[in-house]
C-alpha cells in the first residue's frame, strides 16, 4: 500500500476521516489504522494476544461500521490496541481479520461511536473511497 | 443511496419574528414539517456556515412528526440530526430514531450550590481543582469507584439515581431536583446487548473525556431574585457543574440500535435521506426495544451524575472542612440534553402524546409543571446551560413560550463554531491552559490536545445564545456563572 491513504476532513463537532483502499479488505484495514492514529491510542508493555474477527453484512457501509466497532470495542471494552491488522473481504461481504493486541496505556482523544452519517463507499478507477464520521 | 446534505441558504429562511426563522416545507419535497430556527442575524450566519440546517431539513422528513423541527441558537453540525435540534413524533406510530437522540444518551448537566463565598475560598481553589480531579475519575475507558455486578447493573438500568441514593450516594432533596426524579420509566435490561453490559459495568461514577467536565463557578450576576433564592444561588458564592452522560454504556446502546435499525426501515417502508437517521415506529418491536434500552442508558447517566455529585461533595469537604462554616453542596437541578421523552404537548388546540427527541437541547418546562419540586413549580423548570471552557455559564427557567414554541425545550450550551481539526491546528493545549490560568481559571486536564479542541474560541458566544432564547421567550434568565476551576478528562 503506497502513499497517504487517509486524511482528516473538516467537521464542526465530530471527526471525519476520508480513507482509500484498493479493495474492501484494504479499505477496512486503512480505516482501522486511521481511527487508531486519530484517537492517539498508546500502548504499554505487557503480554500480547492474537485475535480473529469474522463479520458478514448486507452492504459495504454496514460491514465497515461493524468492523470499526470491533476495533473500538478492543480499546474501550478490553483496553487493548489492535496492531498488525490483516483484513480480507471475500464475496459477497464476508470479512475475516486477524490482529495482535497489546495493552492500552491511554488515548489522547476518545471516540464515542462510528456513525453511518452520509456514509457511502464509492468505487473509482483506483479502488474504493469513503468518508467516515465519528462521534467524539 | 445517501446523498450529501444540501444546505439551505439565507434566502431559504423566512423570518417569522425578530429571533425566529422558518424553512418551509416547500424547501424540499420530502419535508413533512417546517424547520424553525431561533437565532439573531449573527447566529443565523453561524448556522449557515456548516451542515446543521441541512441536517435539520433531513430530520424534518421523519415519519410521524408533528408541528415543526426546532433548531436552537447553539446549533451545530452533528451526524444525521443536528446538535441543538428538537423533533416530536406522534404516538403510537410515529418513529423513534436513536441517531436523533445521540450516542451519549442522557448526556446532561447537574448544578450544585454552595454557601461558600469565593472571596473566602479563593486561596484554596487550586487545591479544590486537584481534589475534584482526584475524586472524579476521568479519561477514556477509565474504571469508576463503583464497579457493578451484572445484577446491580440491572438495578441501575431500572432505578437510575434512586439506586445511587440507596447506596448512599445522595442526600435529601437530590432526587426531587432531578429531571424525572432521576428515573425514566420503561427501562428493560433485557434490551441491552452483552457488549453494552461489558462496557457499562466498570464505568459508573466516571466523568469520561471530550467535552465532559466538572467546573467550579462563582455566581456572577442574578437576573431573577425569586428564582435565584429558590435555587440557593447567591452572588459571589461557589457552585459546581457536572457535565457528563451514560459513558460507554450509552454509546454502545446507540451503536447497537443504529446498526440493528438499518434493515428495519425497509421493513416499515420508511425512506430517509441519511442512514444515521434510521428509525422505527414507536409501537413496533424494534421501536419498543430501543426505547427500553435508551431508558436503561438514561437511568445509568442519572446514577452516574449522582455518584459524581457525591464525589464532588467529598472533595469540597476535604478542602474546606474546618475552614468554612458549611462545606455542603445542595442540588439546584439536573437536566438531560440528549434524550427521547414521552410527553404531552398542545398542538394547536389538541393535546397530543409525542416522543420528543432532544439532541443537544434541554427540556425547559414552564411554570405549573407538576413534576417540578414545589419550590420551582410556580417559577418553571431550572435549565442549566454550560458555556465553553473558561467562559460564562447560565441558569435559566423554562417558560410558557418554550412550551408553546419549542416542545418545552431550549438551548443546551454555546455550540461549536470551529472544527476540532481546526482547533487542534490553531490552538496549543499548554498555551491555552496557561491563558486560562492567567484569567484565574484553574485547569486540571488529562489530555492537552483534548483541552485545545475544547478551547473557548472554538465555540459560539454563550451570552449571545442566551440573549436569543431569552429574547424569543423560550427561556428566562436567572443567573450568570463565571468559572474558576475546570476538571476535564
Amino acid at each position: 500500500m503506497g502513499g497517504v491513504r487517509y486524511e482528516e476532513v473538516e467537521h464542526t463537532a465530530d471527526w471525519a476521516l476520508r480513507v482509500r483502499g484498493a479493495t474492501m479488505g484494504e479499505l477496512c484495514q486503512v480505516a482501522a489504522s486511521a481511527m487508531l492514529a486519530a484517537c492517539g491510542a498508546r500502548s504499554s508493555d505487557g503480554p500480547s494476544s492474537e485475535r480473529s474477527v469474522r463479520l458478514e453484512a448486507a452492504d459495504r457501509e454496514t460491514l465497515l461500521v461493524q468492523w470499526l466497532e470491533e476495533v473500538l470495542f478492543a480499546l474501550e471494552g478490553r483496553s487493548r490496541i489492535p496492531v498488525r491488522i490483516e483484513v480480507e473481504v471475500s464475496p459477497p461481504l464476508s470479512l475475516s481479520a486477524t490482529w495482535e493486541e497489546v495493552p492500552l496505556a491511554g488515548i489522547e482523544k476518545p471516540i464515542k461511536a462510528v456513525t453511518f452519517h452520509e456514509l457511502v463507499v464509492r468505487e473509482d478507477t483506483e479502488g474504493l473511497e469513503t468518508t467516515i464520521v465519528f462521534d467524539v | 443511496m445517501t446523498l450529501k446534505t444540501p444546505r439551505p441558504q439565507k434566502q431559504d429562511l423566512v423570518r417569522q419574528s425578530p429571533l425566529m426563522w422558518e424553512i418551509p416545507v416547500s424547501f424540499r419535497s420530502d419535508m413533512r414539517v417546517p424547520v424553525r430556527l431561533f437565532a439573531d442575524e449573527a447566529l443565523v450566519e453561524d448556522a449557515l456556515g456548516d451542515a446543521s440546517l441541512g441536517q435539520a431539513v433531513n430530520a424534518a422528513t421523519l415519519p410521524g412528526l408533528v408541528s415543526h423541527v426546532t433548531v436552537m441558537p447553539d446549533v451545530h453540525q452533528g451526524y444525521g440530526f443536528p446538535i441543538g435540534g428538537v423533533a416530536a413524533t406522534r404516538l403510537p406510530d410515529g418513529v423513534i430514531s436513536p441517531g436523533a437522540i445521540g450516542y451519549d444518551i442522557n448526556c446532561g448537566v447537574r448544578l450544585l450550590a454552595s454557601r461558600i463565598a469565593y472571596g473566602e475560598a479563593e486561596p484554596r481553589i487550586p487545591e479544590l481543582a486537584s481534589a475534584l480531579y482526584a475524586h472524579c475519575p476521568s479519561g477514556v475507558g477509565v474504571k469508576g469507584s463503583v464497579p457493578l455486578s451484572s445484577k446491580d447493573l440491572d438495578k441501575v438500568c431500572r432505578e437510575g439515581a434512586r439506586w445511587a441514593e440507596q447506596k448512599g450516594f445522595a442526600q435529601a432533596g437530590d432526587l426531587e431536583a432531578t429531571e424525572e426524579e432521576g428515573t425514566i420509566s420503561g427501562a428493560e435490561p433485557s434490551a441491552i446487548s452483552p457488549r453494552a453490559r461489558e462496557r457499562g459495568r466498570p464505568q459508573l461514577g466516571t466523568l469520561g473525556a471530550g467535552n465532559h467536565f466538572v467546573e467550579v463557578d462563582v455566581v456572577d450576576q442574578v437576573f431573577h431574585d425569586e428564582a435565584a433564592t429558590a435555587m440557593g444561588l447567591e452572588v459571589g458564592n461557589l457552585v459546581v457543574q457536572i457535565h457528563c452522560g451514560s459513558r460507554g454504556f450509552g454509546h454502545q446502546v446507540c451503536s447497537d440500535y443504529v446498526r440493528e435499525f438499518q434493515p428495519a426501515i425497509a421493513r416499515y417502508g420508511i425512506q430517509i435521506p441519511d442512514r444515521e437517521l434510521v428509525c422505527a415506529p414507536l409501537d413496533s418491536p424494534e421501536g419498543k426495544s430501543y426505547f427500553a434500552a435508551m431508558a436503561c442508558a438514561a437511568n445509568y447517566a442519572f446514577a452516574n451524575r449522582q455518584i459524581l455529585a457525591d464525589h464532588a461533595r467529598t472533595a469540597f469537604d476535604e478542602v474546606f472542612r474546618g475552614r468554612v462554616r458549611d462545606t455542603g453542596l445542595t442540588q439546584v437541578y439536573d437536566i438531560a440534553h440528549n434524550m427521547g421523552k414521552i410527553e404531552e404537548h398542545k398542538i394547536e388546540s389538541d393535546t397530543v402524546r409525542v416522543c420528543v427527541h432532544r439532541k443537544g437541547a434541554t427540556r425547559a418546562f414552564g411554570p405549573g409543571f407538576e413534576g417540578l419540586p414545589p419550590r420551582y413549580r410556580r417559577l418553571g423548570q431550572p435549565v442549566l446551560v454550560p458555556g465553553s471552557m473558561g467562559t460564562a455559564s447560565w441558569v435559566l427557567l423554562g417558560t410558557e413560550g418554550s412550551m408553546a414554541l419549542a416542545f418545552g425545550s431550549t438551548c443546551h450550551g454555546a455550540g461549536r463554531r470551529m472544527s476540532r481539526h481546526q482547533a487542534k491546528r490553531s490552538i496549543r493545549g499548554d498555551r491555552l491552559r496557561q491563558e486560562l490560568e492567567d484569567q484565574g481559571v484553574r485547569v486540571r486536564a488529562g489530555s492537552l490536545p483534548g483541552l485545545a479542541e475544547e478551547a473557548p474560541r472554538a465555540y459560539k458566544d454563550v451570552d449571545a445564545v442566551v440573549e436569543v432564547v431569552a429574547g424569543a421567550g423560550i427561556a428566562a434568565k436567572v443567573a450568570r456563572l463565571r468559572p474558576v476551576a475546570v476538571v476535564k478528562g
